[in-house]
């Protein structure tokens, strides 16, 4: 579990660190590093299995049906993005507690930045692409909270929706490219996914999938055409730039190229996309960041080229290219990151970025200065440091692949060219800050920063020195174990030296060195010629105009679809229906009756079926007079309650009459507030077409019923017959069903109705209605609402109603009854005494509060179920037994009675809090501008 | 009988298709009710017709109706109580914040100057 507590940690203490942030502003920075240290820990007992050639791979079942689990996986390429995010993370924490000024929420942003190491984590030790691609979605949802921490800004906000627009896309790509992965491979694990290249290339599929990967890669690396947004993600803070854009976000892509390597490189396709978009990319990334005035704005694409610089190596496909592609990954890494922190420096120093402005801090601040420089030196290639070690190995292949290339010669002169282009770009970083003049109009007098927010810097410098000048030993066996865990195979010789020799690596470096000081030489007409030209031109125009494009698009759709008109979309819903329903019949040459024999007609049936069609055509025909829409439809209501009666559904009788009554309250209550006359509707055309689509669908109806009625079938009625008595210990079939066989619908089917309940009351709440004073004909209300005799008559009936309800309750089991029909008739009954004695009356002889019947229903009901877990059966299992009590006799005793108690006090709980709100509603104080 | 309640089911939905297609809240809660009647009428149906046979276990019964359509019903019907319920809630809301009782929700201008 070690892996898995690893990446869980900066989640939880994310939590821990907002908490942390109450006690004070240091507080959150020293949870945050103490988070990052825990992350460290939980992995440090595994750190030294990738040096001895071991892979861990820890494995929980999650959800094994969907071929899921939580696999986590150690090997040196996870090893080594591990050891950047969380070291690189630890400088971040300690670097952006200086960085943040008073104004600025320190927990929000140690929170932020702790989901965003989690994220980051979680991609780099998945062993599941499932769960990695969880992950990687998270990375986006993080980075957004980061880049736009400083919501006030417009840009921060802007560069965080691009960044989430695009990587967002990628990821869904990505989405595609893994389900068809794990289509090809049959499984989602890396293990088995890295041992099936063969397979993968030679599937027909390989195709969609590699582009659908790159997809991802490529807008999550910031690979060129998707390069726009990391620019305007440097809106951010600088400790989320300098942690996003050299270690981890943006690596996010690489990395993942990096782990894919065997099971995708080495076809054509592999070569032309992936070594193409990182050509293209390196040359763009670094002629733009030589124009760049903005200082993170030349680092923002500076990042870009190097990014395809790295994508390009891997392109390239051979095993000596992955490892100067890892190699790279770990150096810009660490002198990246530096030159963002030193120019977050510069910026927290000085007040501004623009390199018009900063001219000459070399005498403000020198220490800053000599750091910036080395590390600048890094990213140009010079010798002695890093960035040269690995530019070495970059320019030595190219020249490598060349020879087997038509036109060849071409590669390594346009890599030459873009390394000349880093070192212009770097060389203006350094002379243009730090030299070049006196400043120009600061908002501040730069100076050294506080002590320590320059460790941070000063550390990642030191490795670029150590490792630029000893290679063989300091980096050399991390190198090895990571490049060698992303080619699975053994590693090709390679040899970590400052000096091979004079080659034609050395030369190009030579040639890069002396042209990148050449072309900065020559900056001036250079600028003036770009901003004439190549300048104007933005991605961003071009990725606003789709943006708005696809906006426009969606909504001409939406207002196709949708003309805002539900009645409309009810007519286009039921035309559909009946289009769907028709059709079958249509083609099918299925007579409609079929030779069940059916029951004999009888006069009372046919009475009472042409009462309910008469009083049907009624309530269509007066539904503009309303109360008597009401009354027809209670006759409606009764008649099928007669029928359930006929056709031997006791259960079913009860429970339509004792709703009937609610509802047909219910409508009466929201009547006296809504217009109890309507209209007649002019338009004689749309009430012919709403006529016939009624007929058509009452025809279609009706053919279906009578072709199932004429057919016989096959039931599983018998098994709950049968083990009604015996398993469920009640006799009426119905209600065992209800309480015990299928428990746990019912419970779902309460928990509706209390929901339903409440979303009534949050819907009532604060709701002014404005009471009529007169009736429908304009005579005046009565002025004695609560008759006499009504009143006694009801206080009467109560206790007999509610003696009737809880007979009902108790005997449900066995005869027709149960907790529905109880409950209903508890509501009329309580109801009525509301009607007939009004609100003030009742509430002072009764709880008005019914919330608490519905949540002890549930209570009871859900608990009725978890009291069988502890005997060890499954939920909701229900047992009986049989109570001998003296004077009754035997009685039975069913848990699954206790179940039917919570259903009842759900809906007693539910009707009463439904329709009191609802009477409740003109008992309101009446606004004081009503009162004149 | 069984061509009778298939005609008692065709004539419900007919009369509450109609009902539900007109444009004031009140109609459609009626045509939903009517719907909802034919819906239940025609789920319970499905376990076809028997008279004087219900599912209730005893010695003396001479045969069960089909008890789990019935099942399905009773607590549909409890169910379609709690949605007209919510739907005229809804309907009374929309009266009350845009002051007409028109299903498609619009504020229409002789309703705002009332």
């Amino acid at each position: 579990m070690t892996l898995f507590f690893s990446v869980l940690t900066p989640f939880v203490g994310a939590a821990l660190v907002a908490l942390a942030s109450r006690l004070g502003r240091s507080h959150s920075a020293w949870a945050a590093g103490a988070v990052t240290l825990a992350a460290i820990a939980w992995l440090a007992p595994s750190l030294h299995l990738p040096f001895g050639g071991t892979t861990l791979i820890q494995q929980y079942d999650w959800m094994p049906a969907l071929g899921l689990n939580l696999a986590f996986r150690l090997d040196g390429l996870a090893l080594l993005f591990a050891g950047l995010i969380l070291g690189i993370g630890l400088l971040i924490v300690l670097y952006a507690r200086y960085y943040l000024s008073e104004r600025d929420s320190m927990g929000r942003f140690y929170s932020y930045l702790m989901l965003f190491m989690g994220s980051m984590l979680g991609i780099v030790l998945s062993e599941n692409l499932i769960q990695l691609l969880v992950f990687w979605e998270l990375t986006s949802l993080s980075s957004f909270l980061l880049i736009s921490y400083w919501q006030h800004r417009e840009e921060a906000r802007h560069g965080a929706r691009m960044a989430l627009t695009v990587t967002g896309l990628g990821g869904f790509a990505l989405l595609g490219g893994f389900l068809l992965l794990g289509h090809i491979v049959g499984s989602y694990e890396l293990s088995v996914v890295l041992a099936s290249g063969d397979l993968i290339r030679a599937h027909p599929l390989y195709l969609p999938t590699l582009l659908l990967v790159l997809l991802g890669v490529f807008t999550k690396s910031a690979q060129f055409p998707f390069h726009f947004w990391l620019p305007h993600a440097m809106a951010a803070p600088t400790p989320v730039s300098a942690y996003l854009h050299s270690a981890t976000m943006v690596k996010a892509g690489v990395f993942l190229l990096a782990r894919l390597f065997p099971a995708l490189s080495g076809t054509p396709e592999w070569f032309w996309l992936v070594s193409g978009a990182g050509l293209a990319t390196l040359l763009l990334g670094a002629y733009v960041a030589l124009f760049k005035h903005d200082l993170k704005g030349l680092l923002a694409y500076s990042t870009i080229s190097h990014l395809g610089l790295i994508t390009l190596l891997f392109g390239l496909s051979t095993p000596l290219a992955a490892v100067a592609g890892v190699f790279h990954i770990i150096n810009h890494a660490t002198f990246k990151a530096s030159l963002f922190m030193a120019a977050g420096i510069i910026d927290h120093e000085a007040g501004t970025r623009d390199m018009r402005r900063l001219h000459g801090l070399w005498a403000f601040m020198p220490y800053t200065a000599t750091l910036a420089m080395v590390a600048a030196a890094a990213m140009a290639g010079v010798p002695l440091l890093n960035g040269f070690l690995s530019k070495e190995m970059f320019f030595a292949e190219t020249v490598h692949i060349s020879e087997t290339l038509i036109g060849g010669w071409l590669l390594p002169a346009l890599v030459t060219l873009a390394g000349a282009l880093g070192v212009a770009y770097s060389l203006r970083f350094i002379h243009d800050v730090f030299f070049n003049g006196e400043p120009v109009d600061l908002p501040k007098t730069p100076h050294e920063p506080p002590r320590w927010m320059k460790v941070p810097v000063e550390i990642l410098v030191v490795l670029c020195l150590v490792v630029g000048v000893a290679p063989a030993f300091t980096v050399a066996p991390l190198l090895a174990v990571a490049a060698a865990d992303t080619l699975q195979t053994p590693l090709p010789e390679y040899h970590l030296a400052l000096w091979h020799g004079i080659n034609p690596a050395l030369v190009m470096s030579l040639i890069a060195l002396g042209g990148g000081a050449l072309i900065y030489l020559m900056r001036r007409p250079l600028f003036a010629w770009h901003e004439r030209g190549l300048g104007r031109l933005d991605a961003r125009i071009a990725y606003n105009a789709l943006l708005e494009w696809l906006f426009a698009l969606a909504r001409s759709i939406t207002r196709l679809l949708d003309t805002g008109s539900l009645q409309r979309q009810v007519l286009f819903l039921l035309a559909a229906a009946l289009a769907l329903g028709i059709a079958p019949w249509l083609a099918g040459g299925t007579p409609l009756a079929g030779n069940r024999a059916g029951l004999p007609l009888d006069a009372v049936s046919l009475t009472a079926a042409g009462a309910l069609i008469v009083a049907t055509f009624a309530t269509v025909w007066w539904h503009r007079q309303r109360f008597v829409a009401l009354v027809t439809i209670g006759v409606v209501g009764l008649v099928v309650a007669l029928a359930f009666i006929k056709f031997s559904a006791p259960d079913l009788a009860l429970t339509q009459l004792s709703v009937e009554i609610v509802t047909i309250v219910l409508l009466l209550l929201a009547l006296y507030f809504l217009p109890q006359h309507a209209a007649p509707e002019k338009d004689r055309a749309r009430l012919w077409r709403d006529g016939a689509i009624a007929l058509t669908a009452g025809a279609g109806t009706a053919a279906l019923a009578w072709a199932v009625l004429t057919r016989p079938y096959d039931t599983i009625a018998g098994y709950y017959l049968e083990n009604s008595v015996p398993g469920g210990g009640g006799s009426n079939v119905v209600n065992v069903i209800l309480v015990d066989f299928r428990g746990y619908d019912t419970l779902g089917e309460i928990t509706v109705l209390a929901l339903a309940g409440l979303g009534i009351v949050a819907m009532l709440q604060g709701l002014q209605l404005t009471a009529p004073n007169r009736d429908a004909a304009g005579r005046p209300w009565d002025a004695d609402a609560y008759p006499v005799i009504m009143a006694t008559l009801t206080r009467i009936l109560l206790p007999l109603a509610l003696l009737v309800a809880v007979f009902i309750l108790l005997r449900g089991h066995n005869q027709p009854g149960g907790g529905f029909i109880a409950g209903l008739i508890t509501s009329v009954a309580l109801i009525v005494q509301y009607l007939a004695n009004g609100a003030q009356w009742t509430h002072q002889r009764m709880a008005s509060d019914s919330h608490p019947l519905v949540a002890w229903g549930l209570a009871i009901a859900a608990f009725t179920g978890l009291a069988s877990w502890l005997f060890g059966y499954p939920y909701l299992t229900s047992t009986y037994g049989h109570l001998n009590w003296p004077v009754v006799g035997e009685f039975e005793l069913a848990s699954a009675m206790a179940f039917d108690l919570g259903v009842f006090l759900v809906v007693v709980g539910a009707t009463l809090m439904i329709l009191l709100q609802l009477g409740g509603l003109h008992h309101a104080p009446p606004k004081p501008r009503q009162q004149h | 009988m069984e061509a009778l309640i298939a005609l008692v089911i065709g004539v419900l939905t007919a009369g509450g298709v109609f009902l539900a297609l007109r444009g004031q809240t009140f109609p459609v809660v009626l045509g939903l009710t009517l719907m909802s009647y034919a819906v239940n009428l025609f789920l319970f149906v499905m376990g076809r017709l028997a008279i004087g046979v219900p599912p209730v276990i005893s010695a003396a019964a001479e045969g069960y109706t089909d008890p789990l359509p019935q099942a399905l019903v009773l607590t549909a019907i409890v169910i379609s109580f709690g949605m007209t319920a919510f739907v005229i809630v809804l309907a009374l809301k929309a009266r009350a914040e845009i002051g007409n009782d028109h299903v498609d929700g619009l504020q229409r201008d002789e309703d705002r100057n009332a």
